[in-house]
């Protein structure tokens, strides 16, 4: 076999592997959407689970997750951004830094579960918040704020230092240089992160399981001390349990579309921010 | 005014760096201390105790000899170093089925004198009761409270937390149960993910690469509960029945699902690292007039092994500690596995599955933090070897 062939059988697989890969992809997005179009409407989205989770809607659901994502949001976004700015602009490559850096890289490699266990050893038992929204949230922030730490430390680092040499020079003051130059500039880039934060909350279930998640509400929350449904976990409960799977299956497909919908909406929002400052640049 | 305005904004930020390290510590303090927590419970059910007579000269036994006692794999003390008399295991039951109630009394009163007297009657006896039931007597011993052995819990094989009267927490099921899922899903992910990459960093062109790229991120962003959900209903029933299966919840099952779950992690890394081969190493390759396949197996795949690398062993970690879609395709039976095609239990997935029913404070909630300490090794090991490995290039 001389080395053109060879060549040729290689790319072939290759090709062959990829459009495989993009075939599973399509797979699992076509099985859903057909499986799940037929039972999404106005009613699905607005109303209750009734008759044992086997008809109704996924309205408590949606609400819950909505809620755990502005609570997760307040506490990550505030918080990530600005030890962002600080760990890239501010301090500077010495030890601590690095530290903190290898910390906040280990912090994203830890299992979504064992936020879970942490979440609920400190804030559901040890701070006596018992199951409810403020721990989601809190144990939810905590698991994205790796993620909106190293976006937006990328997005800053992506601005280049003339820039900021430049407003220095002119005699601007640090803080000035931040907020008046860095900032505007980096963000679009950061904003694609805390988009891309807000669906990775939107999709969690482990750090929810013990800190949060209620298995059906008929009630909306009243305040952050209280339990809420949330989507993926009700995706998960009617999925499993429940005394009569068969019916409660176009319930499940429903809510698997709604959760699939959201990433969709989400990663179109942020590739389309993205390509928006690209344009720019 | 102005520099006072900098001092607050600058302290503000230190502080707020100062509290992500100070998670991560806060992370690892709790998860720890309610660990090591486990290993101080005793190896008897909270609130219970073993009672033999005071004849006996056994005055301690392991969590694996009680549970072999009960289950009567155990029958002569002499195994568990005692006469040679016959075990009588008794429970509470059994000495409801012995007394009636008038002779036990209101309240159970005559509990411990009847206990005494059982005692008497059967030498090879031992009971299993509540602590506040046990006489005060010569002729009935405790058998003394020995904490969980650290070994009984790495070495154990049994993983049976609500067994009673001694519950079993061996690690080992969950551990290989976890490796065993893992090592097939990197087994199936691998050629694919490398296929892909290879296909993305050499020889897709932009337009292609740019429809790819965001298809891979999509599949990063399908929350793993959805990939459950799918391995449910689609992948379960399909092994099931191809295969012949009793059930299709399966370690294969898992597998597949990981393999899916990590090809995004690997594709982009090995990607990269991929693309971060110098331009002249490539075109020196060309020149010398080999083809393009022969330069990517030759020259860029040597060349990115290293990124490569770290692709796999982050691909792992993504595997190792995946819990929803596990959970709901595996079928969680806390046995050893023996092949690919039978229920396995991941350490996440016992995790999910357990610690709702696990009481605060228990020996079987504080047992899951340690599979949560387990797990936390296992992903910094990862992430540090996955550092160390594509700095080894840097350094090269």
């Amino acid at each position: 076999m001389n080395k053109k062939t060879k060549q040729g059988i290689a790319f072939m697989i290759f090709r062959i592997l990829s459009v495989a890969v993009a075939g599973i992809l399509f797979y699992i997005l076509g099985f859903i959407i057909y499986q799940g179009a037929g039972v999404i409407n106005i009613e699905f989205l607005t109303s209750s689970p009734t008759n044992g989770m086997t008809a109704g809607g996924i309205f408590p659901a949606i609400v819950g997750t909505l809620c755990l994502i502005a609570g997760s949001s307040l506490f990550a976004f505030p918080l990530g951004i600005l030890s962002a700015i600080y760990t890239s602009e501010y301090a500077g490559n010495g030890k601590v830094i690095r530290f903190v850096r290898v910390m906040t890289n280990n912090l994203a490699g830890i299992p979504s579960i064992v936020f879970g266990l942490f979440g609920m050893s400190l804030f559901v038992n040890t701070m006596g918040f018992g199951d409810s929204i403020i721990a989601g949230s809190l144990t939810l922030g905590i698991l994205v704020l790796p993620l909106v730490i190293r976006t937006t430390e990328e997005a800053l680092k992506a601005v280049p230092d003339s820039l900021r040499r430049g407003s220095l020079a002119l005699g601007a003051s640090k803080l000035q240089t931040v907020s008046r130059i860095t900032l505007p500039i980096a963000f679009p880039n950061i904003m694609t992160g805390l988009i891309l934060s807000i669906g990775r909350v939107s999709g969690e279930t482990a750090p929810i399981l013990f800190t949060v998640a209620a298995y059906f509400l008929p009630k909306l929350p009243q305040s952050m001390y209280d339990q809420v449904m949330a989507l993926p976990y009700h995706l998960y409960v009617i999925a499993v349990s429940g005394t009569d799977l068969e019916a409660t299956r176009p319930m499940a497909y429903g809510t698997a579309l709604v959760l699939i919908a959201i990433v969709l909406i989400i990663n179109v929002s942020a590739s389309l921010i993205r390509k928006k400052l690209q344009k720019h640049a | 005014m102005r520099r006072a305005i900098e001092k607050v904004v600058e302290g503000l930020l230190t502080v707020s760096g100062a509290t992500t390290s100070a998670i991560i510590l806060l992370i690892v303090v709790f998860l720890f201390k309610e660990g090591a927590g486990f290993f101080r419970h005793s190896n008897v059910e909270n609130g219970y105790s073993l009672c033999v007579s005071g004849k006996n000269p056994v005055y301690r036994l392991s969590s694996d000899e009680i549970k072999k006692i009960f289950d009567y794999e155990i029958v002569s003390w002499d195994e568990v170093g005692g006469e040679s008399i016959e075990i009588v295991p008794f429970r509470m039951g059994n000495i409801m089925e012995r007394y009636s109630e008038e002779e036990l009394g209101e309240d159970y009163i005559n509990l411990p004198a009847k206990i005494i007297e059982v005692t008497k009657e059967i030498p090879g006896i031992i009971l299993f009761l509540p602590l506040q039931y046990i006489p005060d007597d010569v002729s009935v011993k405790k058998i003394e409270d020995s904490r969980i052995d650290v070994s009984d819990f790495f070495a154990g094989t049994d993983w049976i937390p609500t067994a009673t009267p001694s519950p079993q927490f061996g690690l080992l099921p969950l551990l290989l149960g976890t490796l065993w899922v893992g090592l097939f899903a990197i087994i199936i992910a691998l050629p694919l993910g490398l296929g892909v990459a290879i296909y993305m960093a050499e020889l897709a062109t932009p337009r292609i690469r740019n429809v790819l790229k965001p298809m891979i991120e999509l599949l990063a962003g399908i929350p793993s509960v959805v990939y459950g959900f799918f391995g449910l209903v689609v992948l379960v029933p399909f092994i099931q029945r191809t295969l012949n299966l009793p059930v299709g919840e399966t370690a294969f099952a898992g597998s597949i699902v990981l393999a899916i779950m990590s090809l995004p992690t690997i594709i982009t890394v090995a990607e990269d690292a991929m693309r971060n081969t110098p331009q002249t190493v490539r075109e020196a390759s060309l020149g010398l007039g080999a083809s393009h396949w022969q330069t990517i197996y030759r020259v860029i795949i040597p060349y990115s092994l290293s990124g490569i690398s770290a692709a796999v062993v982050l691909g792992i970690g993504r595997a190792v500690g995946e819990t929803m879609a596990v959970l709901m395709v595996t079928g969680n039976a806390a046995v050893i596995p023996q092949t690919l095609f039978e229920p396995v239990r991941t350490i996440p997935a016992t995790i999910a599955a357990e610690l709702g029913e696990a009481p605060a404070g228990g020996a079987h909630y504080n047992a899951l933090f340690v599979l949560g300490c387990i797990l936390f090794i296992i992903t910094v090991v990862v992430s540090i070897s996955a550092e160390l490995i594509s700095k080894k290039r840097v350094d090269s």
